[in-house]
């Protein structure tokens, strides 16, 4: 039986969005940017599709992506299946806005991944951009009670296995768990495929499957947050550049050598 | 679930046997913290051959080091450290636990804030106690460090991930006396259920990245690998290490272990010499801890000046062969 691996996909800010677009919101709570700025799919996550659909290409699997938000922009979310997913699964509730907290996330998601039903693996991105906690995946992980190996640089699936190379700071691991696993990936496995034409069709035709909070089985404490936003600030820049004043590049850079040898830096 | 007792616990992390830089730092966070809550500081250790980093920790300040000292846990898996640490949780059942903001920290900490049914406040750069409620607070950086929140926690037991290299380590006191708790703990292998195939390790001659009291690091405005061999040069004569911006690995110019920031290192030199860099806030929040930074780049408006203390505004084609020359015949 071919593979179903499940991915996860947060929509995002764009990270490439000029600061002077981002704003704190009245409540502080949150930062807002005009409506005319679309969104993005976090890009760690179209890392986990892209990954996804490695194996899809090598072994034949499904590939069903599922998000979690309070509104989406649909042209923006379903660049997966723009991309050859095969299924979009959305959680769309206002009360799903702006979660505070990765264990309120979490819940949803586990909720989301069972009722979708049996998978072999779940993929999910190493962080996302916004607030870049790379927590999510870990808790899902614990939550549904499977191995996780986070940072794959590359995966694939040997028999009932997944075998991972598993980013550390001066190298990589090699390491396997036996399926279903949760693995997160980070952008060394290389860059998201772009949407081919066909694919672009196909996803143009596909509906999301759209789950509320009523959809899914949850527990009555689950939207209640274990972590709280009290408010955005902006950070206070305290250091002051000196900037070098020289004729040209080179003796700038013959200034700056003294400068920072009288300093005691070298 | 034991009731919540009071107080901070530190989770130690061990480097060659010794309490790491990382944990010196947290440990001084967890002495303002105790104050506060007028609990007690202790440290947890899991790992293997901790009488070391035991006394360490002792002599940093904390009145009792908890361990689970067992063979199985010699090369630190993940999951058997899990397990080790959610033992020693029930056995001191503290109200705050603190971990440093490393690759093993940050990927324990969630998970047993999961096990433990909790939230947790990640990559803090400062912790507090909100004086009534006794609740855990924090400042974090949030959109690439373009904003800070400001979160707490709202449920127990608080645990927090933490920048700790911006806390001053205290001085050690070799004076300094406490216990030493063996917590046992039933591991066997069977709770691992990654398994290790083969480490690969790349070969890195000279400093490390995250040990170097100064670094040299190029961005996207180098152009090319080549300019690289002339930051390794000046890195050769300044005891150095070298860095590169996110741009500069994804271009393949350098390997993807030379990257400094958010998904890659994190340093926190004495000086960082950024030539082409632009200053994304990806790529600040891993040097942002920097005494001086040094920003060579011809965009006066570079983000990278907002945090440099010196900056030149020219082609580092310019610049760098003059401070090296400059370098040599210090």
């Amino acid at each position: 039986m071919a593979l179903h691996v499940v991915v996860t996909a947060k929509q995002v800010i764009d990270p490439d969005m000029p600061l002077s677009a981002m704003r704190i919101a009245d409540d502080a709570r949150q930062v807002v940017t005009p409506a005319t700025l679309p969104p993005v799919v976090n890009g760690f996550d179209e890392v986990a599709v892209e990954a996804a659909l490695r194996l899809k290409d090598s072994h034949g699997a499904k590939v069903t992506v599922l998000s979690v938000g309070g509104q989406f922009n649909l042209d923006i979310i379903k660049k997966p299946l723009a991309m050859g997913a095969d299924a979009l699964v959305l959680c769309q509730d206002a009360a799903f806005a702006n979660l505070p907290d990765s264990f309120v996330t979490t819940q949803l998601l586990a909720a989301a991944v069972r009722k979708i039903g049996a998978f072999d693996l779940l993929l999910c991105g190493r962080q996302a951009s916004d607030w870049d906690n790379a927590q999510v995946p870990l808790l899902l992980a614990e939550r549904l009670d499977v191995p996780v190996i986070p940072l794959a640089q590359k995966v694939d699936v040997e028999q009932d296995r997944v075998v991972v190379e598993q980013l550390v700071p001066d190298g990589y691991d090699v390491v396997e768990a036996t399926l279903p696993a949760l693995v997160t990936v980070s952008n060394e496995l290389g860059a998201p495929r772009y949407p081919n034409m066909r694919n672009l069709m196909a996803a143009k035709r596909k509906r999301p499957v759209i789950w509320t909070l009523g959809d899914l089985d949850l527990d009555a404490d689950v939207l209640s947050s274990r972590v709280e936003v009290l408010e955005l600030l902006l950070p206070q820049r305290t250091r002051e550049c000196e900037f070098i004043a020289a004729e040209d590049g080179a003796a700038a850079g013959e200034k700056l050598a003294a400068m920072l040898h009288e300093a005691g830096l070298i | 679930m034991a009731a919540a007792g009071r107080g901070v616990l530190v989770v130690g992390e061990t480097v060659n046997g010794h309490l790491s830089p990382t944990t010196a730092g947290l440990l001084a966070a967890g002495q303002a913290l105790k104050q506060d809550l007028e609990g007690e500081l202790t440290a947890g250790l899991v790992g293997h051959d901790l009488t070391a980093a035991a006394a360490e920790s002792l002599q940093a300040g904390v009145e009792r080091v908890y361990i689970v000292d067992d063979v199985l846990l010699q090369d630190l898996p993940v999951d058997l450290c899990l397990h080790a640490l959610a033992g020693l949780y029930q056995a001191t059942t503290p109200e705050v636990i603190l971990f440093a903001r490393s690759p093993w920290g940050r990927e324990l900490a969630p998970r047993l804030a999961g096990r433990l049914g909790v939230g947790l406040l990640q990559d803090c750069l400062e912790v507090g106690i909100e004086p009534d409620s006794r609740r855990l607070t924090a400042l974090r950086p949030v959109y690439g460090g373009n904003f800070l929140a400001r979160v707490r926690c709202a449920a127990s037991p608080q645990i927090a991930v933490l920048r700790s290299q911006a806390y001053e380590p205290l001085a050690p006191d070799p004076d300094r006396q406490g216990e030493v708790v063996a917590v046992p703990v039933d591991l066997d292998v069977s709770q691992s259920r990654v398994r290790v195939v083969r480490r690969v390790r790349h070969e890195h001659p000279g400093v490390s990245l995250t040990e170097a009291r100064v670094v040299t690091s190029g961005g996207r405005g180098l152009g090319g690998p080549e300019p690289f061999r002339d930051l390794e040069e000046l890195a050769g004569m300044l005891g150095a290490a070298v860095g590169a911006s996110r741009a500069a690995v994804d271009a393949g110019w350098v390997p993807g272990h030379w990257q400094v920031g958010l998904t890659g290192v994190t340093v926190t030199p004495e000086l960082y010499l950024a030539f082409g860099i632009s200053g994304a806030s990806q790529h600040m929040a891993g040097c942002s801890g920097a005494k001086v930074i040094v920003a060579i780049n011809t965009d006066a408006e570079a983000p990278i000046f907002r945090e440099a203390r010196y900056g030149v505004v020219a082609d580092w084609q310019a610049v760098l062969p003059a401070f090296m020359e400059a370098v040599r015949n210090l």
